[in-house]
């Protein structure tokens, strides 16, 4: 089945990662802007950085048949020196006319410090001034998603201008599923062994929950992963007897729903004419 | 003895799913009570109170308890901060998997 993987770090993996993404059934992915493993410390190794995912990724994925799109921001790892968010926040602009650009993100918290909470705010206001673009909000891990997540969503509320549906709250979990999806935004569920979520509890949430406005990822990085990830979730929804429609609108439909909202969201007419087969 | 299934659902029947899934979580609960004995076995008990063993213990007793909403919520919970206050600043870079009250 095609799938559209829309949380996937390629500039950490190999070409060989994305061939076999495609022989999995992976269309199109888009890639977030990500925290390397060390902190870039200037200005200048942030457009290095936005100038591969715009220019030298796009064409790696093609060679294996995807169409990659990416999110443009300061990780929330990095979020806590706010001199160098000021001097990078120009940088995103430079970049945001760039054609597989997406939107803003992933932003987010991540230890939920006051410096994080600032620079998710000027990205979000970034965003809205750019015609409110798409926006990918990354929730922190483990103990600290509960308490993050609510105070993410307590600081988009009190901006009266962001539009939820074109705001998706990423690395959702049980027992936060439930607020992002009241409050009218979408939900990313990261497969991610280890620290965020098995195949097993996305198919579980998708029960419990529904499908409307859940996306699934890979979430694939530098750390141990598994860039086809969401072919295990197709595997699983199968094996427990969800119907081909069902698992289509989680892993094409929804996240070409959420993704369509950005004008720079067009299908090849390769990727079309492969999809529509 | 079948009913109706219930708004949210696993399609699957009791008896599919543990003829499906019993062999994979029959290791995973061997490997939580290894886990358990060799943190008893370890060459010095010096982590008795750790914050994250107390956390996983109580874990695993929740998985016992079907009321109050449901396991895997439970677990969350208590695997989680509870609070909703700023840190002034960053202390480290990474979560440590549980929530550890001073």
């Amino acid at each position: 089945m095609d799938y559209i993987d829309h949380h996937a770090h390629m500039t950490s993996r190999t070409t060989d990662d994305y061939d076999q993404m495609a022989l999995t059934g992976c269309r199109v992915l888009t890639e977030p802007a990500f925290w390397a493993g060390y902190d870039r410390a200037t200005p200048e190794a942030f457009a290095a950085y936005f100038d591969a995912l715009t220019d030298f990724e796009p064409k790696r994925a093609a060679k294996a048949g995807i169409q990659h799109f990416t999110w443009l921001s300061l990780n929330p790892k990095e979020a806590e020196d706010r001199a160098l968010c000021a001097s990078v926040l120009p940088v995103i602009e430079r970049f945001l006319d760039k054609p597989n650009v997406l939107g803003i993100g992933e932003i987010g918290l991540n230890r939920v410090t006051r410096n994080e909470v600032a620079t998710f705010e000027d990205h979000v206001e970034l965003a809205i001034r750019h015609q409110h673009l798409p926006i990918m909000v990354h929730t922190p891990h483990l103990e600290d998603k509960l308490k993050g997540t609510r105070v993410i969503l307590d600081s988009l509320a009190s901006e009266q201008r962001v539009q939820p549906a074109r705001v998706m709250i990423d690395h959702a979990e049980e027992h936060t599923l439930p607020m992002i999806k009241e409050q009218g935004y979408w939900a990313g569920l990261t497969l991610y062994p280890q620290t965020k979520v098995s195949p097993q509890r996305a198919v579980d949430m998708i029960e419990v929950f529904g499908a409307d406005r859940i996306c699934v990822a890979s979430a694939c990085d530098w750390g141990p992963s598994v860039p086809w990830a969401v072919s295990h979730f197709i595997r699983e929804m199968r094996r427990r007897g969800h119907p081909d429609r069902l698992i289509q609108k989680v892993v094409w439909d929804n996240p070409s729903e959420f993704l369509g909202q950005s004008s720079n969201f067009k299908l090849t007419s390769q990727t079309a004419a492969e999809v529509a087969r | 003895m079948t009913s109706a299934a219930p708004s949210g659902a696993c399609p699957l029947t009791q008896q599919q799913l543990i003829d499906e899934y019993f062999i994979e979580h029959r290791t995973k609960i061997l490997d939580i009570a290894a886990f358990l004995d060799r943190f008893d076995r370890a060459s010095e008990h010096n982590a008795e109170e750790d914050f994250r063993i107390r956390a996983f213990t109580k874990a695993v007793a929740a998985l016992l308890d079907s009321e109050n909403g449901g396991r895997m919520r439970a677990v969350q919970m208590l695997l989680s901060d509870p609070r909703t206050d700023l840190l002034p600043e960053l202390d480290r870079k990474s979560a440590f998997g549980a929530y550890e009250s001073r």
